[in-house]
């Protein structure tokens, strides 16, 4: 089957204040039709700049992709995302309220797309806007539209931003950090909202978050991402039972157990490097528990491990 | 909406009453006595003392702004001295020059100001936002007086294009009104066109940084629908409420303006009055523009509920 989406050693550079660096640095994975990939990292790892990056949104005054290549549906995607956003591929934002315009009604920032699009008059595209809101569980949709964001409960803020990105039934949805904002049960309320969405449609998602125990109940695949480069992919249930890359092994041993209140809460030594200056070899082993003398000469290249890649010495020779 | 808006009318009040006691309190602070003034220094003692009684500066200062406040809240400002008139009418008859002044500078201020403000945040960093924030800062720093000049030197004397001073003759058709307060409005907006640009420019660069911005992207809509219905709405909330307050800037600037004219309007009236130390006049003139000031920024308040829908909905009947 062909992918849907294929990242190839996506980089992208940025400038800041004289200083450059780049996230991603030489990211790769692919999307399956109907899949639902899960990209995960700590915060400055480059997820978000790779969705920002795949939609055509790094913006230019900061950042520019300098290596690389992305392809949808077989076709090289800087070249067509423009025709392509909010129709084939959307996205939804970390921040519902700042992502919505402040002045403007719900109903017209949601009817507004089928406008663009399909050419639709306003009373038309209402009437869809209406449906879509209903069936992700906007309660009085016909009321709503009226209303204005700050009108809005911060769930259904999320929500309406979610019937925005699926008006147009996209083949792939990109989703950064959708419930970072929320509250904890209305964080729970939006992953249920995905499930259903990853069921009902024949969507592709991309779900960004820092958080691996969110991922792991909507992803069928997990991309690992650490400074700026991937180090693990496998799909979802077998990174929990057995982590491959000691990043992982770390970021699955920090996930708060409330069954054992006692263990003293694990954390992975140290911090993320500067990107600016990153360390040699592999980027994770000034904090790595499992160093060996190479892993601060030569960056590892994937091994594979059944239908697992992983970017570590630790494999080398395991697999193919 | 209705609610916000009587809630504001409110609140003018207790405003009006304070900027009533300041005019009041400045006239008493100045130093010298009024009657002695107006009198001259040739003045018999006893004409003085009548004159105070007259103006009722005998009694307690408590006593004479009951009597002020009295008198302003029923139209009278008093008599002017010089001109042995009701300040009111003299006021009232200057009061359309000033206002067609300050509406042509603004209307310049505004045609001018948010179009290059707009480009030149959309063209962020290039030649064309160099130029138009170094001309903003130029148009912000020109005293008026000498830009006006400048413009009489340019445009009358060596091009004789524009007449230099005056109010023109509506018996000469309008053209002679219009040419005439071309260049008076000119120099009087230029202040207020690079005020606007400024907040325009800074403005519209901090909404195109928004993330409901990159949202529109981000929905495939047309980088001109972008611009036109997400950017520069929001961009403009704001500029409104500047360009409000440049209003009150133009009154002040129109008294310059005025006088380099030679352009018979309400600045002229107070500079005629403070020079010849007419001071029911110089009184009654700062009341009245302060009046203005407080009026156009009601009216600001209220448009400004009118467009943000998080005041007009605060508002709305429960």
């Amino acid at each position: 089957m062909n992918p849907l989406l294929s990242v190839e050693d996506l980089m992208v550079e940025f400038r800041v204040s004289g200083a450059i660096f780049r996230a991603p640095d030489g990211v790769s994975f692919q999307i399956m039709e109907d899949e639902c990939v899960g990209l995960v990292g700590e915060s400055g790892s480059g997820k978000s700049v790779t969705a920002l990056a795949i939609m055509g949104l790094v913006p230019k005054t900061q950042g520019r992709i300098v290596g690389g290549r992305i392809l949808f549906e077989g076709q090289d995607l800087t070249k067509i995302i423009k025709y392509l956003r909010g129709t084939k591929i959307s996205m939804v934002f970390q921040n519902p309220l700042n992502s919505l315009n402040p002045n403007m009604k719900i109903g017209r920032q949601l009817s507004e797309v089928l406008e663009q699009h399909y050419g639709m008059s306003y009373a038309d595209a209402i009437v869809r806007v209406v449906e879509v809101m209903k069936q992700l569980g906007i309660p009085e949709p016909e009321k709503m539209v009226e209303r204005y964001p700050f009108e809005y409960s911060g769930g259904m803020r999320q929500r309406a931003m979610i019937a925005m990105a699926m008006l147009c039934n996209p083949k792939l949805l990109i989703a950064d950090e959708p419930t970072t904002a929320l509250d904890v049960t209305i964080q729970a309320q939006i992953i249920q909202l995905f499930k259903q969405l990853k069921n009902q449609s024949r969507t592709s998602i991309l779900f960004i978050s820092h958080d691996l125990s969110v991922v792991s109940q909507i992803a069928d695949r997990v991309v690992v991402m650490y400074a700026g480069k991937v180090c693990e992919i496998s799909p979802v249930r077998k990174i929990f039972d057995k982590p491959l890359h000691p990043y992982t092994e770390g970021l699955i041993s920090s996930i708060v157990d409330m069954k054992q209140r006692k263990t003293k809460l694990k954390s992975i030594e140290g911090n993320v490097p500067s990107l600016i200056d990153p360390p040699t070899g592999c980027r994770f082993h000034p904090r790595c528990s499992r160093k060996m003398q190479i892993c601060s000469q030569k960056e590892p290249g994937f091994f594979s491990k059944d239908d697992r890649l992983v970017k570590c010495w630790l494999y080398e020779g395991v697999g193919k | 909406m209705a609610r916000y808006v009587a809630r504001r009318l409110v609140q003018v009040i207790p405003t009006l009453f304070f900027v009533i006691l300041t005019v009041f309190l400045i006239m008493k602070m100045i130093p010298g006595d009024p009657a002695e003034v107006l009198l001259g220094p040739q003045a018999r003692a006893e004409d003085i003392a009548r004159f105070r009684q007259q103006l009722g500066l005998d009694k307690p200062v408590l006593i004479q702004f009951i009597m002020y406040l009295k008198r302003v809240l029923t139209g009278d400002l008093g008599r002017s001295l010089i001109y042995r008139q009701d300040v009111l009418s003299l006021i009232l008859e200057r009061l359309p020059t000033t206002v067609t002044l300050s509406l042509c500078a603004l209307f310049i201020a505004i045609v001018i100001g948010i179009p290059s403000g707009i480009i030149a945040a959309m063209k962020r960093n290039s030649l064309l936002d160099l130029l138009v924030t170094v001309l903003a800062l130029v148009g912000i720093s020109i005293p008026i007086f000498w830009f006006g000049m400048v413009l009489i030197i340019l445009f009358s004397l060596q091009l004789g294009w524009l007449p230099a001073v005056g109010l023109g003759d509506p018996s000469k058709g309008l053209w002679d009104i219009v040419s005439h307060f071309i260049l008076p409005s000119l120099a009087l907006g230029i202040l207020s066109t690079g005020t606007i640009a400024r907040f325009t420019r800074s403005s519209m660069l901090e909404v195109l940084n928004q993330d409901y911005i990159r949202t529109a992207y981000a929905k495939g809509l047309k980088k001109s629908l972008i611009l036109y219905r997400h950017a520069l709405r929001n961009a403009l909330i704001p500029v409104i409420t500047v360009i409000g307050l440049q209003l009150g800037n133009l009154l002040a600037g129109a008294v310059l303006t005025e006088t380099v004219f030679a352009l018979p309007g309400l600045g002229k009236l107070m500079v005629d009055g403070i020079f010849r130390r007419d001071y029911m006049l110089v009184q009654g003139e700062v009341l009245f523009t302060a009046v203005i000031y407080i009026f156009v920024n009601l009216v600001v308040d209220i448009a400004y509920a009118f467009i943000n829908p998080k005041i007009r909905q605060s508002y709305r009947s429960v």
